[in-house]
């Protein structure tokens, strides 16, 4: 049995051939965390531990962008109303579920060896515990609901409204005072990072961005499938 | 002709406010936990070590959602006995006029049992609401409006699902967050003594929260209702 | 009445389907009713007879096909809402309001001009004016109904649409709805009425229709129809297996 993808390709069935792009993305995981801990110099101040920041921020990157993806999805569902949106977004934030959630452990395990605290109340951290939250909610609401209809609508505007609260949960977070390493990436000069370290950091965003990819693609396959299954028609 | 929109709204929040008028239930469990709830905080912590000044913002506003929380279920639920909605929908009013009607019966019951928890509040911990009261009157009415925008709308869609009430907070507290927390804040300075400049700030957050929400749930909600 | 009022159909349909997901609840049904019509859909359960009704009162958005009331095109928002009343098996009541305060309300959701004075007559005319001021919970499943009832015909709705009217109705309640719905029918209303009482569907209705899968099977003019023979009829299409 043949499932053919919204990117117009076939593939195997679950179990059967090679998912490419996800072996893809695996070998270049792999490889940013062979640079990161071998080839990329260590931090003066924070040594060993900060290494971690090459998991822990293009996690943080993938899991806003898993819920931008939601958030997309749900507009264009409402608007065009074809089911597969729906499953887009239901995949996109299971995968963004376990980015978050890579975020909020590894957040932690780089703050208590540099801080000595486990938590903090960063101003960014706090808010990808909100994302984390929303996310959470998005998917129980989904599995309270049976009717595919009524579970894609709720869930459309779920995504939207998140989507539209992170700014205000940004802001408020934002108005208290914040721990986190000042934003070495985002001054307008140039990057504080030496070449070395920043070279590894967008070898890890793009890895990372793969991975999202190849999940969501495997995911949406799944989901694909079950609604075939279900009678779903394209 | 048909009621315009808010012909229409002030009609149904009449209705419902008649409803919940005549049995009265919900509305006293709302305040019966609140006062409880001020009570029992009250002896979760030394009162020599931190003054009740300190932690009466934040007992006042947790609590306000919690206790809000509690009353959204009815809103939908009385429609649902009867499929009394059905009514409501098969009629010629407007689906965003049926929101703002909900809405606003959702308001008067939270605004009402503000009335009650803030004078408590001041009794109990012994807080000197006096020159502020009309600051926090004004601070509880943006914060009900952000509460009963996103606590409307998310009691409409659960009210068909299992586990309603347990699912109502989970998915509301994050929206409540930039409610709670700037009237917490904004509380604390005020009954502090703050110059406004510190308050402003919250102030607005609390507004723009308002506005954006209240718009954004009023739209949302022809799409939750309508199939 | 306008002789284009009296010839112009009020509930139109041509190849209406609902569908949920994949499954067709309502399968291409046509129809054409004229003022004064009433139409007795009868079916087994599952055949869609609900949400065509569903359909038609604005409840549902029709999948495909077209279908209009008084000539405003399906979903036709509160312009085709307005002209329609709609009775179902559920009360659509406020338990905790009295019946005259829910049909009062009724009332004033349609803009109907004196709605208290509007929600005593429909009250009257269903017979249930003296228990008009208990909270409805209290009332009889029976009474119930006629208030609900006199909900849905409050504003003089052009067309009513009727599912499983006769539900808990006890002999004084079903006479007091016929009568309603015969007086309705000759004041010009069009009906749509799904009944599994053969008995009370061929008394009302001029048009006849047995709906299964989601389409008309048979849809003919009750004129010349003998009502023992359409029984036998009706048996067999409904329990015949293809």
């Amino acid at each position: 049995m043949t499932v053919a993808d919204s990117g117009g390709r076939t593939a195997g069935a679950a179990g059967g051939g090679i998912d490419w792009l996800f072996a893809a993305a695996v070998a270049a995981v792999a490889g940013t965390f062979v640079r990161a801990i071998w080839f990329t110099p260590l931090e003066a101040l924070q040594g060993a531990a900060q290494k971690i920041f090459y998991v822990h921020a293009p996690s943080a990157w993938c899991a806003f962008l898993a819920f931008g993806v939601v958030a997309l999805g749900g507009v264009l569902y409402l608007w065009l109303r074809d089911e597969r949106l729906d499953l887009v977004a239901e995949s996109s934030a299971e995968v963004g579920v376990v980015f978050t959630t890579t975020v909020l452990i590894t957040g932690p395990l780089w703050g208590k060896p540099i801080w000595g605290t486990w938590w903090s109340w960063d101003a960014r951290l706090t808010l990808t515990l909100f994302l984390w939250f929303i996310f959470l909610g998005y998917l129980v609401l989904r599995g309270a609901i049976e009717d595919r209809g009524l579970r894609a609508r709720y869930s459309s505007i779920l995504g939207i409204l998140g989507a539209m609260l992170i700014p205000f949960i940004h802001l408020s977070v934002y108005l208290f005072r914040t721990l986190h390493p000042m934003p070495i990436l985002m001054k307008p000069s140039h990057p504080s990072l030496p070449s070395d370290m920043l070279a590894t950091l967008l070898l890890s965003f793009a890895s990372f961005t793969l991975l999202y990819a190849a999940l969501l693609r495997a995911r949406y396959r799944l989901a694909m499938v079950r609604w075939a299954a279900a009678g779903g028609r394209p | 002709m048909a009621p315009d929109v808010l012909a229409a709204a002030w009609l149904i929040a009449r209705k419902d406010l008649a409803i919940e008028f005549r049995t009265r239930s919900a509305f006293l469990s709302a305040l019966v936990f609140a006062l409880l709830a001020i009570v029992i905080f009250y002896f979760t912590w030394d009162p020599s070590a931190i003054p009740a000044l300190d932690l009466a913002p934040g007992v006042l506003w947790v609590i306000f959602t919690f206790s809000g929380l509690l009353g959204l279920h009815r809103s939908f639920g009385v429609e649902q006995e009867e499929r009394a909605i059905d009514g409501l929908l098969a009629s010629p009013v407007s689906r965003e006029a049926i929101f703002l009607g909900k809405a606003l019966a959702n308001l008067v019951f939270v605004l009402g049992v503000q009335a009650v928890a803030i004078p408590a509040v001041a009794l109990f911990y012994n807080v000197p609401f006096g020159r502020a009261a009309p600051a926090l009157a004004g601070i509880a009415v943006l914060a009900a409006i952000g509460l009963v925008s996103v606590g409307t709308l998310f009691s409409s869609m659960l009210v068909n699902t299992r586990l309603a009430e347990l699912l109502l907070p989970m998915l509301a507290l994050p929206f409540f967050v930039p409610v709670v927390m700037p009237a917490a804040q904004a509380t604390a300075r005020i009954l502090a003594g703050r110059p406004g400049t510190e308050v402003i700030g919250w102030l607005k957050l609390l507004a723009a929260f308002d506005i954006v929400f209240a718009l954004a749930c009023t739209l949302a909600f022809p799409h939750t209702i309508d199939d | 009445m306008r002789p284009d009022e009296r010839t112009a159909p009020v509930i139109t349909a041509t190849g209406l389907v609902r569908a949920f997901g994949a499954r067709r609840a309502v399968d291409g049904v046509d129809l054409a009713l004229q003022a004064g019509d009433c139409l007795a859909v009868f079916g087994p359960n599952g055949a869609g007879k609900t949400t065509l009704l569903r359909v038609l009162a604005g409840l549902l958005r029709p999948t495909a096909g077209t279908a209009a009331i008084g000539g405003v095109a399906l979903p036709g928002g509160a312009a085709a809402r307005a002209q329609v009343g709609i009775i179902s098996h559920h009360t659509m009541l406020y338990g905790a309001l009295t019946g005259r305060e829910n049909v009062a309300f009724a009332a004033r959701l349609h803009g109907v001009r004196d709605p208290d004075a509007a929600a005593a007559a429909a009250l009257a005319r269903l017979q249930v004016a003296d228990r008009a001021d208990t909270p409805v919970r209290s009332l009889s499943r029976g009474l119930q109904q006629r208030v609900s009832i006199a909900r849905a015909v409050v504003h003089t709705p052009r067309v009513v649409l009727l599912d499983e009217p006769y539900t808990g109705l006890d002999d004084t309640g079903a006479r007091a709805l016929t009568g309603m719905l015969q007086s309705l029918a000759a004041g010009g209303a069009t009906l749509v009425l799904v009944t599994h009482q053969l008995a009370e569907g061929l008394a009302l209705a001029t048009h006849l229709a047995v709906m299964r899968d989601g389409r008309f099977v048979r849809q003919e003019s009750r004129a010349g129809v003998d009502a023992a023979a359409y029984l036998v009829r009706y048996r067999e299409l409904v329990t015949n297996g293809a």
